[in-house]
C-alpha cells in the first residue's frame, strides 16, 4: 500500500495487446491479398458478362491488349486513340515483333471491348489487326458468377 | 530516491510507439495497394487471313450461321440459326446441342459457328451468343464444352 501511495496520480496504462493483435491480423490479410499481376484492366471499359469466362491456365503468347470503349475509341497503351489511327500503332507492334524475330501471326490480340460498344467497331478493330498480319484473337469477358 | 527504487522493482516498460507507427504505416501501404482483381476469361475466335480460311478439315461440318440483327439503339431485334428464328440464347444453346450433341462423342469439335451481326448491334449480344454456342454450365458447376470454333462473318458495308 505504501508503494501505491507513493505513485500518486500515475499515468493509466492502456493494454496495447488486443490492438497490436488486430493490427497484425490486418497486415497479414493485406499481405496475402497483395498481388503483383500486371493484368491490364481499365475502368473505362465495362466488359460484358459471361458464365463461361473462366481465366486461362497460362498467360497468352505475346499478348497485345486492345481495349474498345463504348464510344468507339480504342485504349492503346493507356491512351484513347480513334479506330482510324490504331493502324499506325499496330504497325509499330508488328515492327517490334519482326525485330525480335517473331511473326505477327504468333501474337495474341486480346480484345477487351465494352459491352455497350458496337459490334461493327469490334469487327473494324479486328480487321485493322488482320491488315497488319495479326491472326490470333481472343474476346475477353468478365466472369459472371450468378447463375 | 523513491522513484529509482520504484523503477527497479517494476517491470521494464517497452516503448510501443515506434512499433505501432511502423505497423500503421504498413497497414496504410497495403490498404492503398489493394486491388480487387475481377475474374476475366477469354473466348478464342478464329479469324484467319484470306487464303487459309478455305482450308477446312475434311470432316468439317458446314458452319452454323448465327445471325443477329439490330435496331437503331443497338438492341437485338432478331436471332436466327441457319435461317430459322430462335427466341433467346438459351434456345440457341438447346438447338446447338440438338445439332452436334453434348459430351463425349459429340460432333462439337468438327462444327464451326459463323456470327453474322449488324454493325450497330450492341457487343454484349455477341458475347452472349458466343457463350451460348461454346458451352453449357451444368447445375454442379462443370462446363460441357460445345462448339469452340467461332468466327465472324465478313463485315457488311455500312
Amino acid at each position: 500500500m505504501a508503494r501505491r501511495h507513493s505513485d500518486g496520480p500515475s499515468k493509466t496504462d492502456i493494454d496495447m495487446t488486443p490492438m497490436i493483435d488486430m493490427t497484425f491480423q490486418l497486415i497479414t490479410f493485406f499481405v496475402f491479398t497483395l498481388n503483383f499481376t500486371t493484368a491490364v484492366q481499365d475502368d473505362r471499359v465495362q466488359l460484358p458478362m459471361s458464365q463461361l469466362a473462366k481465366p486461362a491456365e497460362g498467360p497468352s503468347v505475346d499478348p497485345i491488349t486492345l481495349q474498345l470503349m463504348s464510344d468507339g475509341r480504342v485504349i492503346y497503351a493507356g491512351e484513347p486513340v480513334s479506330l482510324q489511327e490504331i493502324g499506325g500503332y499496330l504497325e509499330n507492334e508488328k515492327r517490334v515483333m519482326i525485330a525480335s524475330n517473331k511473326e505477327p501471326n504468333s501474337a495474341t490480340v486480346i480484345v477487351r471491348a465494352d459491352g455497350r460498344s458496337k459490334t461493327g467497331d469490334v469487327q473494324d478493330l479486328i480487321k485493322a489487326c488482320q491488315e497488319k498480319g495479326f491472326e490470333k484473337f481472343v474476346l475477353r469477358a468478365q466472369y459472371d458468377e450468378s447463375k | 530516491m523513491a522513484a529509482k527504487r520504484e523503477a527497479l522493482s517494476d517491470k521494464i516498460a517497452i516503448d510501443m510507439t515506434p512499433m505501432i507507427d511502423v505497423v500503421f504505416q504498413l497497414i496504410t501501404f497495403f490498404m492503398l495497394t489493394l486491388r480487387t482483381v475481377i475474374t476475366e476469361g477469354d473466348f478464342d475466335i478464329r479469324m484467319p487471313l484470306g487464303a487459309s480460311a478455305g482450308a477446312a478439315a475434311e470432316d468439317q461440318l458446314p458452319p452454323v450461321r448465327v445471325k443477329m440483327t439490330a435496331g437503331p439503339e443497338g438492341e437485338r431485334t432478331s436471332l436466327t440459326m441457319n435461317g430459322q428464328p430462335v427466341g433467346d440464347f438459351e434456345e440457341l444453346r438447346r438447338r446447338i446441342i440438338d445439332l452436334v450433341g453434348a459430351g463425349p462423342g459429340s460432333a462439337a469439335d468438327k462444327a464451326e459457328v459463323e456470327l453474322d451481326c449488324d454493325p450497330n448491334l450492341s457487343y454484349d449480344n455477341v458475347i452472349r451468343a458466343v457463350t451460348a454456342v461454346s458451352g453449357q454450365v451444368q447445375p454442379d458447376g462443370t462446363v460441357v464444352e460445345l462448339i469452340k470454333k467461332i468466327k465472324f462473318a465478313p463485315p457488311k458495308k455500312k
